[in-house]
């Protein structure tokens, strides 16, 4: 019994938020890219660029402020490349994401050679260089009460402030999509263009906006993982998160509360795998890691095949907009 | 004649797409508070004049006038600040928005949304009090009907208070009892002051409800006269340039023996709703069976699965012999090799590749014929572009030309292309579906003739239209459709627009006889 409860220990969950952070400020990203008909596949390399940038200035300026703006600014450019190509020139918008995601890969790692001759990495950040805990109040005090101590303290306080910026992005995102007119026209522009054409709105500029704010909300996930969840920038560090978040998307069925609860869940998922005796405990058997980590990808699929209510895509999504006769 | 500065004036437009020139130096003056009718062939350039008053393409010369004053449309922005509202064709709506969401679209008020639909909702009472609209602001468009969803359209030209009103092609997708109400509802605007700019190639429209009109053909204007001062005859003159045949010239029947028996045919969707419900019909040789029904009541199922391309259950003889439904022996392939012929409902989705040139096309679906074969491995494609030509040259297809991509013929041309191909093979049963759908007049006679002259030669022919003048026109026996069901079958001379239009709203024949007016509201 006790084993099995340990699978959802303080620690876990606390790991789990912390790993579920990055897939949901990127999954957010996707949301308003996708929400506008633009699909971006590009993710993964704006976080790894972000990451990279970041993690390089907060070093060099002892500022993690300055390390986030950097990081903020490397993904925005890889989006505004993704909006030429895909919006203005009416590229294929996943060819042009792939690029990026190969552009970002080599990138990143030529220039940290460049710069800092580690192979490829950054040097380890430092205080100010980093985002910190945050601690709550009392937190030490209420420590040794059962339960509601450690939650205190771990899970609800003693993270990062970009953690709480990305839950805070969850309701922030819902209003702008469904109480704003901008998020009337964003969502309209993904499912009929020519609607919003029509009512005298640009359609490029629609796109371009949320091309942008997928931008900044890369940026924010990049920085996390290399000033906050880790302590400076390795080779590939994004490891697939930018697909995860795509997956947790669609697992959403491009909802924001919906991105919140797919992206804990692999978190979770990605926080078990990392204590593999935690799960031979409570199972009695060994569970193979790579079974946890392809998770995420089959239950997209299964999402997909409408084993589970249908995952409706936005309806103009990929195709770039062509005024018709 | 008037002092009153006309609504919409244009002077010398010109537009030209490369080597085609779209529009020719026209002009045209809609004086205000009148319906004012714009026909013409497809591809006489009404649309490209509309779009031009739109804001979509800007003119290569010429100049607008709005209520007499000088006025540059640079985008749609322009046109709605103009007072210019527009009804597309295939409506710009998002499906899965409500009818309040999509009128306020581009209309808001300000950044946060409530306000503006909170403002929006009183509008549209207002609205519907003042012209009839009735639409409920709260239905999701993907869940309302197309008559509605054309409302929503006209609601949201007059949310953005245009005064003038332009509508394409307006009746294509309607019943002619949701036209009827439509024409009511223009009455209305008309009445109300509001200016009308109707474009349509349906000749009925326009001598029903217009005041004027104005007849384009090839990019130019030929001819704006009264209403009342003109005939049906005389502006079909006007548009084709020649005499035309409104009427198509047949002899009476003499079917034969059943060639085609279906009996209690299903048909069940992927979505798992009931498209088919226990068809029964009979097409017998030498004679043209219509099916009317407004598009979307199981006419294009009933084409497919006749046709092979989806699986049904049920019985459908063909010659007295049973045909496979479901099984291996359900396809195209199978079909074509028991003499049925399919011209598909959208040439250009399933009757042609658009990509691919004339020849290529005429090949699909033969491509297996030993005459097209060298071996089994290598075609013989200059047979094939032979035949093609011989097949161009048969059929009057214009440019007689083998080589050049399906995409670049005319929709004429086009539909004589699969029509040939279909044709041709001599075929025991003809499925035909919407045979003249976005094809010129001169064209659609062409066709008529063919169709005529296959069940002349007594064959079996079972036509889709939703254009009920062609079901009228062409039949020997009329079976109407609705909610995938037959409501009844009729002889053309022994019944009428009226009748049929009822049968298609879902009324049986005593309710449809028993009606006397405004019947056929559909939720």
């Amino acid at each position: 019994m006790w084993d099995f409860l340990n699978l959802f220990s303080v620690p876990v969950l606390e790991t789990s938020i912390r790993l579920a952070t990055p897939l949901l400020l990127a999954c957010l990203a996707g949301l308003f890219s996708e929400r506008a008909g633009i699909f971006d596949i590009g993710l993964e390399g704006k976080m790894l660029i972000a990451a990279f940038f970041s993690a390089a200035i907060s070093f060099n300026t002892g500022s993690v402020w300055l390390g986030l703006g950097a990081g903020i600014l490397a993904s925005v450019t890889l989006s505004i490349i993704h909006g030429l190509a895909s919006i203005t020139f009416r590229g294929n918008q996943l060819i042009s994401g792939v690029a990026i995601n190969f552009l970002a890969a080599g990138m990143t790692v030529l220039i940290a050679q460049s710069w800092f001759k580690q192979g490829g990495r950054t040097p380890q950040l430092e205080g100010a260089a980093r985002f910190n805990p945050i601690e709550f109040p009392f937190a030490e005090t209420f420590m040794p009460v059962p339960v509601a101590g450690p939650v205190y303290a771990s899970l609800i306080g003693g993270h990062a402030l970009l953690v709480y910026v990305a839950i805070a992005m969850v309701p922030l995102t819902w209003w702008v999509l469904f109480r704003t007119r901008f998020g009337l026209r964003l969502r309209a522009v993904g499912e009929n263009p020519a609607a919003v054409d029509t009512a005298g709105v640009s359609v490029v500029g629609l796109r371009n906006a949320a091309v942008l704010i997928c931008g900044v909300l890369c940026g924010l996930a990049g920085a996390y993982l290399a000033t906050a969840l880790q302590a400076g920038f390795v080779k590939d560090m994004t490891a697939g998160r930018g697909y995860i978040a795509l997956a947790a998307l669609i697992f959403a069925k491009w909802r924001p509360w919906y991105a919140l609860a797919a992206c804990l869940l692999f978190g979770y998922l990605q926080a078990i795998a990392l204590r593999p005796d935690l799960l031979t405990a409570a199972f009695g058997f060994k569970v193979q890691i790579q079974l946890l980590d392809a998770l995420p990808y089959i239950l997209t699929v299964v999402i997909l095949a409408g084993f589970v209510g249908k995952a409706i895509p936005p309806r103009a999504g990929g195709a770039p907009y062509v005024k018709e006769r | 004649m008037t002092d009153i500065a006309p609504a919409i004036e244009l002077k010398g437009i010109s537009k030209a797409f490369g080597p085609v020139q779209a529009n020719k130096d026209i002009s045209i003056r809609v004086m205000p508070g009148t319906i004012h009718g714009i026909i013409g062939e497809n591809g006489a350039g009404k649309s490209t004049l509309m779009s031009i008053l739109y804001g979509f393409y800007k003119a290569d010369k010429g100049e607008v006038f709005i209520s007499g004053r000088k006025t540059e449309i640079p985008d749609s922005q322009a046109a709605i600040a103009a007072g210019i509202g527009m009804v597309f064709q295939h409506f710009k709506l998002v499906e899965n928005f409500t009818v309040l969401e999509n009128v306020v679209l581009g209309a808001e008020d300000g950044w946060s949304l409530g306000p503006s639909l909170r403002k929006a909702r009183k509008e549209l009472i207002n609205l519907a009090d003042e012209y009839g609209l009735n639409v409920d602001p709260d239905a999701l468009i993907e869940e309302i009907g197309v008559g509605m969803q054309q409302r929503v359209e006209i609601l949201k030209a007059l949310y953005r208070q245009a005064d003038i009103l332009i509508l394409d092609e307006p009746t294509g997708v309607l019943t002619p009892a949701e036209a009827d109400q439509l024409f009511r509802i223009l009455q209305r605007l008309k009445a109300e002051g509001k200016t009308i700019i109707l474009i349509t190639h349906k000749l009925r429209e326009i001598m029903d409800v217009t005041d004027t009109v104005s007849v384009m053909r090839r990019g130019e204007m030929t001819a704006t006269v009264k209403t009342s001062e003109t005939s049906p005859q005389q502006l079909a003159e006007l548009m084709v340039g020649r005499k035309v045949l409104l009427r198509v010239d047949k002899t009476p029947a003499k079917p034969r023996e059943a060639v085609l028996e279906v009996k209690g045919l299903n048909v069940t969707d992927d979505k798992g709703v009931h498209r088919l419900k226990g068809i029964d019909l009979t097409v017998r040789a030498g004679e043209v069976l219509g099916i009317a029904g407004v598009a979307g009541n199981g006419q294009s199922e009933l084409l497919e699965v006749l046709g092979g391309i989806q699986s049904g259950e049920g019985s459908v003889k063909l010659n007295g012999a049973e045909i496979d439904l479901t099984g291996r022996h359900s396809d195209g392939q199978s079909r074509r090799a028991r003499g049925v012929a399919h011209v598909p409902e959208d040439r250009q989705r399933e009757g042609l590749i658009m990509n691919f040139a004339a020849w290529e096309n005429t090949g699909f679906g033969y491509h297996h014929d030993d005459r097209y074969n060298r071996s089994r491995l290598m075609m013989d494609n200059a047979a094939l572009r032979q035949d093609t030509e011989e097949k161009m040259d048969r059929f009057d297809v214009r440019p007689p030309n083998p080589k050049l991509a399906a995409k670049s013929f005319s929709g004429g041309n086009q539909q004589k292309i699969v029509l040939a191909r279909e044709i041709e093979r001599n075929p025991d049963l003809l499925l035909i579906g919407q045979p003249t759908r976005g094809v010129d007049i001169g064209a659609i006679e062409f066709i008529h003739q063919q169709i005529v002259a296959l069940r002349d030669q007594g064959k079996a022919i079972l036509l889709v239209s939703v254009e009920l003048e062609e079901i009228l026109a062409l039949s020997d026996r009329i079976a109407v459709m609705f909610d995938g069901q037959i409501m009844g079958e009729r002889l053309p001379d022994e019944t009428d627009e009226k009748e049929l239009g009822l049968m298609m709203a879902g009324m049986t024949r005593e309710a449809a006889a028993a009606q006397p007016q405004n019947a056929a509201q559909e939720g």
